[in-house]
C-alpha cells in the first residue's frame, strides 16, 4: 500500500508483460508462425498451378502423336489398274523421304494425274455415286431434289456444258458429267476428293505424344507387326480440317464444326437475353427496392441460393417449359419453321440465360453498390432524375464489373452439358444451326459423346474438341476482359 | 416556382428535420438574403449540414428522412406535394464536402448538366462550358485538356469543376457544404475569392467548420449548438438547434448569446 508512483510505473508492466529474453523468444515463434503459414499458402497455389499443367498436358497427349494408317486401296494399285503413268522425279521423291508421311505418298501420287485421270478414276469406283460428289460439293441443293431441278439452277454461276442448261443432273451422258466437273473443281480438291472416296484410310492404330516422343522406335515397330501395310505418319488431331468437318462416324474425317456452330448460338443468344435482364434485375434490387417488403427480401436472400442449384435442376425447368409448354414458341412454328418439337437453340439458350442469371445478377449487384455515394450525390445535385443518374453516371461507372459477371457465367454457359442433355441437343446431327429455331450440339456434349466410343481415335477428337472448347472459351473472355479494361481505363478509377 | 421580388431567397419557417423517429434539428427559423453569402457554423453534429440540405432536398434521398415545417423559396414551400425535387436541385445547386468531379473529362463533367436539360447542340454546350470555367476560374488552367478526365485534376482544381459544373445550369442559390475542408491553405484561398466574385450573381449558403473563413467571406453567419437530453435508459438524445442569427460582423465582435461567445473564442466545438 506504501509504493510510490515510480516503483508501481516500473514494476507493473514487467510482471504483465514479455520483456527481453521472454519478449525475444516470443517474437521468434512469431515470426515462425507467419512463415509456416506463408509457406502453405505458397504451397496451395503450387497444387493449383500443377493441377492446370496436370490437365492440360493430359488433353495435349491425346491430341496429338503418331497414327498408322491404312488405305483399304493403296495408291499404286489404282494407279496401275488405271494404267496412268507416274512421273519418275514425283517417285523418286518418295522413295528418297524414308519415313514419308502417308498424306504426302498419297498426295504426291496424285498430283501427277491430270484432273481427267482423277476424274476417270473417281466414276470408275464410284459409279452411280459420283453423282453424290457432284451434288456435295458443286451444288446448291443439297437435298434429294437435286437430280429432278434444271442444271441452272442446281449449278447457278457455273460454266456448264453447252446447250444443256435446262436438263437435270441424271440426262447428262456420263462424259459430260465428268466435264462439269473438270470445269468447275480446282485440282487440289479432286486429289482431296479421291483420297477420301477411293484410296479410303483407315487409322489402324493411334499413340498418344507422350509416346511418340519417347518411344517412337517401339510405337514404329508396334505398328509395323501389327499392320504391314500400314504408313505411320504425326498426326495433329485438332486440324484445320477437325474444326471445318462436319460430323462423321469415321474418326479421320469428323469434325466438330456443328457442334462448336451450336455452341456459339446457345452461349451468345443465352448472354444476349440474361445480361439485359440480369442488369436490370439488379438495378432494380440496388436502386428502386427499398427492403422494406417481404417480397423484395425473399427476392434478394434466394439469388444466391439459386446460383448454386444444381445445372440438371434448370435442365427439366427448361425441358417443360421451354420444350414441352412453350413447344410451338420454341420449336418455330408460330413463324412457319416446320418443325417437330422445342428441342431448339432458342430452348436451350434460354435455359442456360436462367442458369447464369443468378451469376450476373449478384455481379452487376456489386458492382452497383461499388459505384461512389459521392456520384449520386452530385448526379441528383446538379438536378438529374434517377434514371439520368443511374443511365449516365451509375451503369458506366458499374460497367466493368459487370462484365466481370458476363465473364463468368459465359464459362460456365459454355462448359454446361448436363440442363443440355436433359433438353435434348442432338448427340449426332451433321447440320449446322443457322438460327435460334435450329437442331443443334454443343461442343461438350461432342465431347461426352466421343468419349463414349469404343475407338481409341475418338478419344483423341475429345481431346481435340477439349482444346478447341479451351480455346474459344480463352478467346471469349479475352475479349469481355479486353472490354473491361478498356471501360476502366476510360473511367480512370 | 415564380420568383416574387423579395429580398431575401430562402426562408426557413419552424423546420423539424428527423431522420428515422430520431430529431436532427429543432425549429430553425432563418430567412437567407439574396446574392449574399450565408455561413452556417457550429460544432460537429449540430445538424447545419443538415439544414443545408433540406434547401434542396438532398435530404429526400436520405432514408427515413423527413422534414416539418415550411422551407419557402421564392414565397414557395418547396415541400409542397406538387414541388418535384429534380427541379428544386435544378435551381438550387450543390457543392459538396469531397470534390467529386464525375469520372468523364472536363468538358462532360461541365456539360452534364446542360445535358441532363436536354441541350445537344453542340455550340451551345461549347458556350456554357467555356463560360462556366471562366466564371469558376478555371478556364486558363484547363482551356487546352478540355478531353482529360476530371479527376486527373489537383484537389482543387477538382473542387472548382464542381463549380463551373454547378454554375453550369444557371442555378440561383449555390449551397456549399465545407467546400474547403479537403483543400490545402492555396486551394482554400482559391475557393474564397471565388466566392466572392460569385455572389455578385448568385445567392451562396455555405456550411464551414472554420470560423475564419466565415469571418472573412460571409456577410451573414447563423450559429447552431446542441441539444441534449438524459433518455429513461441511460441513452443520451442530441438534436441541433439554431442559436443565433446576425450579421456577421455583429455576431462575431457583439455575439448576443453566452453560447455563440463561447463558441467563437474556441471553449468547445
Amino acid at each position: 500500500m506504501s509504493t510510490t508512483p515510480t516503483t508501481v510505473s516500473t514494476v507493473e508492466p514487467v510482471s504483465r508483460l514479455p520483456v527481453d529474453e521472454a519478449f525475444k523468444r516470443h517474437l521468434r515463434s512469431r515470426h515462425l508462425r507467419g512463415a509456416v503459414w506463408k509457406r502453405f499458402f505458397f504451397l496451395a497455389n503450387v497444387v493449383a498451378l500443377l493441377a492446370l499443367v496436370a490437365l492440360f498436358l493430359n488433353v495435349v497427349d491425346r491430341a496429338f502423336g503418331l497414327v498408322a494408317t491404312e488405305y483399304t486401296v493403296p495408291p499404286e494399285s489404282i494407279i496401275e489398274e488405271y494404267g496412268f503413268q507416274v512421273d519418275s522425279a514425283a517417285l523418286q521423291a518418295l522413295e528418297s523421304n524414308e519415313t514419308a508421311e502417308i498424306d504426302t505418298s498419297s498426295t504426291i501420287l496424285l498430283e501427277n494425274l491430270t484432273s481427267e485421270q482423277l476424274v476417270t478414276i473417281l466414276q470408275g469406283e464410284l459409279g452411280g455415286r459420283f453423282r453424290v460428289i457432284i451434288r456435295d460439293n458443286l451444288s446448291a441443293i443439297i437435298d434429294a431434289t437435286f437430280t429432278s431441278v434444271p442444271l441452272s439452277e442446281a449449278f447457278p454461276g457455273l460454266s456448264l456444258p453447252e446447250g444443256r442448261e435446262d436438263v437435270t443432273i441424271n440426262d447428262l451422258t456420263p462424259e459430260e458429267q465428268a466435264q462439269l466437273v473438270i470445269d468447275n473443281l480446282p485440282h487440289s480438291r479432286l486429289v482431296d476428293i479421291t483420297i477420301e472416296q477411293v484410296l479410303q484410310p483407315r487409322i489402324v492404330g493411334s499413340w498418344s505424344l507422350g509416346e511418340s516422343i519417347f518411344n517412337r522406335e517401339a510405337v514404329i515397330e508396334q505398328a509395323t507387326v501389327n499392320h504391314p501395310n500400314a504408313e505411320v505418319t504425326f498426326r495433329n488431331w485438332v486440324s484445320l480440317d477437325f474444326i471445318t468437318s462436319s460430323i462423321s462416324s469415321t474418326p479421320t474425317t469428323a469434325g466438330l464444326r456443328t457442334a462448336l456452330f451450336g455452341t456459339l448460338w446457345v452461349v451468345l443468344i443465352a448472354i444476349a437475353v440474361a445480361l439485359p435482364l440480369g442488369v436490370g434485375a439488379a438495378l432494380y434490387l440496388e436502386e428502386y427496392a427499398t427492403g422494406n417488403n417481404w417480397l423484395e427480401r425473399l427476392i434478394q436472400t434466394n439469388i444466391r441460393n439459386l446460383a448454386g442449384v444444381p445445372s440438371i435442376i434448370y435442365g427439366l425447368l427448361g425441358l417443360f417449359v421451354f420444350v414441352r409448354a412453350l413447344g410451338f414458341f420454341t420449336s418455330g412454328q408460330f413463324i412457319g419453321i416446320n418443325d417437330v418439337n422445342g428441342r431448339t437453340v432458342i430452348s436451350a439458350s434460354f435455359t442456360l440465360a436462367l442458369l447464369i442469371l443468378p451469376v450476373i445478377i449478384i455481379n452487376a449487384q456489386e458492382a452497383i453498390r461499388a459505384v461512389p455515394p459521392s456520384i449520386r450525390e452530385a448526379s441528383y445535385g446538379m438536378g438529374a432524375t434517377k434514371w439520368q443518374t443511374i443511365w449516365r453516371q451509375v451503369l458506366p461507372v458499374a460497367f466493368p464489373g459487370i462484365l466481370t459477371g458476363v465473364i463468368l457465367s459465359m464459362s460456365r454457359a459454355i462448359g454446361e452439358t448436363a440442363p443440355l442433355v436433359v433438353i435434348g441437343a442432338s448427340t449426332f446431327i451433321g447440320i449446322d444451326p443457322n438460327g435460334p429455331f435450329s437442331k443443334f450440339t454443343v461442343i461438350p456434349i461432342q465431347i461426352y459423346q466421343w468419349t463414349g466410343r469404343p475407338e481409341a481415335e475418338f478419344a483423341r477428337l475429345a481431346a481435340a474438341a477439349i482444346l478447341v472448347l479451351l480455346t474459344l472459351l480463352i478467346s471469349l473472355n479475352a475479349t469481355a476482359i479486353f472490354l473491361r479494361q478498356y471501360y476502366r481505363r476510360k473511367l480512370q478509377l | 416556382m415564380t420568383q416574387t421580388l423579395t429580398a431575401h431567397a430562402i426562408e426557413l419557417r419552424n423546420v423539424n428535420i428527423y431522420y428515422g423517429s430520431k430529431l436532427a434539428v429543432q425549429d430553425v427559423n432563418l430567412t437567407i438574403p439574396r446574392q449574399r453569402i450565408t455561413a452556417f457554423i457550429g460544432p460537429s453534429g449540430c445538424g447545419k449540414s443538415t439544414v443545408l440540405r433540406s434547401i434542396n432536398r438532398m435530404n429526400d434521398l436520405i432514408p427515413g428522412a423527413s422534414i416539418e415545417g415550411k422551407v419557402l423559396f421564392g414565397g414557395k414551400d418547396l415541400y409542397e406535394g406538387n414541388v418535384d425535387p429534380v427541379e428544386v436541385r435544378r435551381r438550387i445547386g450543390m457543392v459538396f464536402q469531397k470534390p467529386n468531379p464525375f469520372p468523364k473529362s472536363i468538358y462532360d463533367n461541365v456539360a452534364y448538366g446542360p445535358r441532363l436539360l436536354g441541350n445537344r447542340n453542340k455550340r451551345t454546350l461549347d458556350e456554357i462550358v467555356e463560360e462556366s470555367l471562366k466564371q469558376a476560374y478555371l478556364w486558363d488552367e484547363v482551356k487546352n485538356d478540355l478531353k482529360k478526365s476530371g479527376l486527373a485534376l489537383s484537389g482543387g482544381q477538382q473542387q472548382r469543376l464542381c463549380i463551373a459544373r454547378t454554375i453550369a445550369i444557371a442555378p440561383e442559390v449555390i449551397l456549399m457544404d465545407e467546400p474547403a475542408s479537403a483543400l490545402d491553405p492555396i486551394a482554400t484561398q482559391a475557393i474564397e475569392e471565388l466566392m466572392k466574385e460569385l455572389v455578385k450573381r448568385y445567392t451562396i449558403v455555405i456550411v464551414t467548420h472554420n470560423m475564419q473563413q466565415a469571418q472573412r467571406v460571409s456577410d451573414f453567419t447563423a450559429f447552431y449548438s446542441i441539444r441534449k437530453r438524459e433518455e429513461i435508459e441511460g441513452k443520451e438524445q442530441r438534436w441541433g438547434v439554431l442559436v443565433e442569427y446576425a450579421p456577421t460582423d455583429r455576431l462575431f465582435s457583439n455575439p448576443a448569446h453566452e453560447e455563440t461567445e463561447r463558441y467563437i473564442r474556441g471553449e468547445f466545438g
